[in-house]
């Protein structure tokens, strides 16, 4: 997918500055900074309310920092045009439940620019990919869970994003697909698409190429699976995490 | 490009929820029934006793509306009176008329002495006047009086509620959200939700002002096409109103927590009420109100037959209104978005 090899590998995707934000005096994020590389998978690891929601939105500039940069494809966030070069699904399935599952599609996509049969074909193809399509024309209320979650997945493939933004993709869904929308996730990775994801589940993390360990608004590490267990002396991530943020809480 | 696109949303959600459609169209036509018939009912024909009358004076009082009942002694006629049959006993006290009522009701109170006091001055020889009626008519009922006033208000009411809890799920739901992460300007989300929910409220303000003029029969004296604008101004300033009010409420239980904050009080200044009765500083207060200019508005156009020189005044002040509306809802997607 990279046609130019000097942007590919010299500037990264996204690149996080020091950023901190505050919610009245409690500091939700506290000097976070980070770079995601082009076709990296990145994993945000960490405990519910660690913060993790907040930094996903301020990468996607939907929300404002209080100090600090993001920069997402060499331009500086939050900055509108920005947000049609990326896919974002939120934890939330967001869904119009009155809607047929292709007029959801359809209505976002003209969001984003797509018309006609553009829009017709990549509405096949986004979902083929979350393996929906004999649901086209289903209304989204007779969908189960399951199905929303990996609809509200193709309407963030919709326009071919170069980064996708996923925020606790997996959250609810049964281990079997669970599984299948890792593998999907792996797939796209294979055709070059950058991925930033949040979890908290312990072994979807090892699947990470990169983990980002967050804990009470800090960035407490941020390596690949492997390194994270050999430097800390744990064989499981779980203990890992157990390892880096003791030093936090002693 | 977007707008559009949200407002076809807007209106294929609609068009599914068929309960909401109800509300929105049939609700109004079933209240305005009933006012009609609330209002517009036949004249109560009040029950007088008389005790030794002329029975010239008795037949001119039979003759207008009265059910009279002859009685030979006053206590008959007062134990009836106490009994609630009649609702007044009029006799002759030392060759004066005197009138006993029954007065609970203030309403048929009045009516019984207007009745006989025309009945007794009939007996003087005058000059009877000759009426004639600037506006209206003789047989103008209530109805055709608060109507112009109920048919604004409606367009106004359902549309508020409407717009405010659409715009409420849409946040609570999460969709806000996924639509800010697309790259839709905030002026174009308030323009889709206008241009969507439009629609609607032009169809429901036809649908209600075609009822009541053409089925139940309201006194119209002016354009329609003007009656159709201030209705569509009404509820484009109930619209804005509503999306706005919608971010500072978290639930739609918060939203039914306007009615009678913002809904109610202009109600009591749209002109159902008389407003010269009320101290001056609170006739002030109308001048805040949306629903008065409508209302001021639709009862020139349909009572008076005001073109629109004389109503201009309100179509700027409901489009001004409608205005900073909007720009407040653009500025309050900020809270949602940044950019």
């Amino acid at each position: 997918m990279s046609s130019n090899p000097s942007t590919s590998t010299a500037a990264p995707v996204v690149d996080v500055r020091n950023i901190t934000r505050r919610f009245g005096d409690k500091t939700v994020l506290d000097d976070i900074s980070f770079g995601v590389e082009r076709g990296e998978l990145l994993g945000l690891l960490g405990p519910s309310g660690s913060g993790k929601t907040t930094l996903i939105k301020l990468i996607t500039g939907i929300d404002k920092a209080d100090g600090g940069s993001v920069v997402m494809l060499g331009e500086r966030m939050p900055k509108l045009a920005m947000l049609q070069r990326f896919g974002y699904m939120a934890q939330s399935d967001a869904l119009y439940n009155e809607l047929t599952a292709k007029e959801n599609l359809t209505f976002f996509g003209s969001l984003f620019g797509l018309k006609g049969k553009q829009l017709g074909s990549r509405i096949q193809e986004a979902m083929a990919i979350v393996n929906l399509q004999d649901h086209l024309n289903k209304t989204v209320a007779s969908y189960s869970g399951g199905m929303k979650r990996r609809l509200s997945l193709a309407l963030a493939l919709l326009h071919e994003p170069e980064l996708l933004i996923l925020d606790e993709p997996t959250v609810g869904i049964d281990p079997v697909l669970r599984q299948s929308i890792w593998h999907e996730l792996g797939a796209m990775r294979e055709r070059g698409t950058t991925i930033i994801l949040t979890t908290h589940v312990m072994d979807e993390a090892e699947k990470c190429d990169r983990l980002g360990m967050i804990r009470d608004g800090k960035l407490i590490a941020i390596d690949t699976p492997a390194a994270i267990k050999e430097k800390s002396g744990t064989a499981t991530i779980e203990e890992a995490f157990i390892v880096y943020g003791g030093g936090v809480r002693a | 490009m977007r707008i559009r696109a949200l407002a076809i949303r807007i209106i294929r959600q609609f068009v599914r929820d068929k309960r909401t459609l109800a509300l929105l169209f049939l609700a109004p036509l079933l209240i305005l029934t009933l006012m009609k018939l609330v209002f517009n009912g036949n004249a109560v024909e009040p029950n007088i006793g008389v005790v030794q009358i002329p029975a010239a004076i008795v037949e001119r009082l039979s003759s207008s509306d009265a059910n009279v009942t002859k009685y030979d002694d006053a206590g008959a006629a007062d134990q009836a009176l106490k009994d609630g049959s009649l609702d007044a006993v009029l006799s002759l006290a030392g060759g004066k008329p005197d009138i006993t009522l029954e007065g609970s009701d203030p309403s048929t109170s009045k009516m019984v002495l207007l009745l006989l006091q025309r009945t007794m001055s009939a007996e003087e020889p005058g000059v009877a006047p000759a009426v004639t009626y600037l506006h209206g008519s003789a047989d103008m009922a209530s109805f055709d009086y608060f109507g112009p006033v109920l048919i604004g208000f409606f367009s106004f009411f359902f549309v508020f509620m409407l717009a405010g809890v659409s715009f409420l799920r849409e946040r609570t739901s999460g969709t806000l959200e996924r639509l800010l992460a697309t790259p839709i300007r905030r002026f174009e989300v308030v323009l889709g939700y206008l241009t969507g929910f439009g629609l609607f409220t032009l169809l429901q303000a036809a649908l209600i002002a075609w009822f009541a003029i053409d089925i139940l029969g309201l006194y119209m004296d002016g354009s329609i096409w003007l009656v159709l604008l201030m209705n569509l101004l009404l509820s484009l300033t109930a619209l804005t109103l509503g999306t706005l009010l919608s971010s500072f409420a978290s639930n739609e239980f918060q939203i039914i927590q306007f009615i009678p904050i913002v809904v109610v009080p202009q109600v009591f200044f749209s002109g159902l009420f008389n407003l010269d009765s009320m101290t001056p500083w609170l006739q002030g207060l109308s001048r805040i109100m949306p629903l008065y200019y409508g209302a001021d508005a639709m009862r020139g156009i349909m009572i008076r037959g005001e073109g629109f020189s004389d109503i201009q005044l309100d179509i700027y002040v409901l489009l001004g209104f409608s205005i900073i509306f909007a720009l407040l809802n653009v500025l309050a997607l900020k809270k949602h978005r940044s950019i």
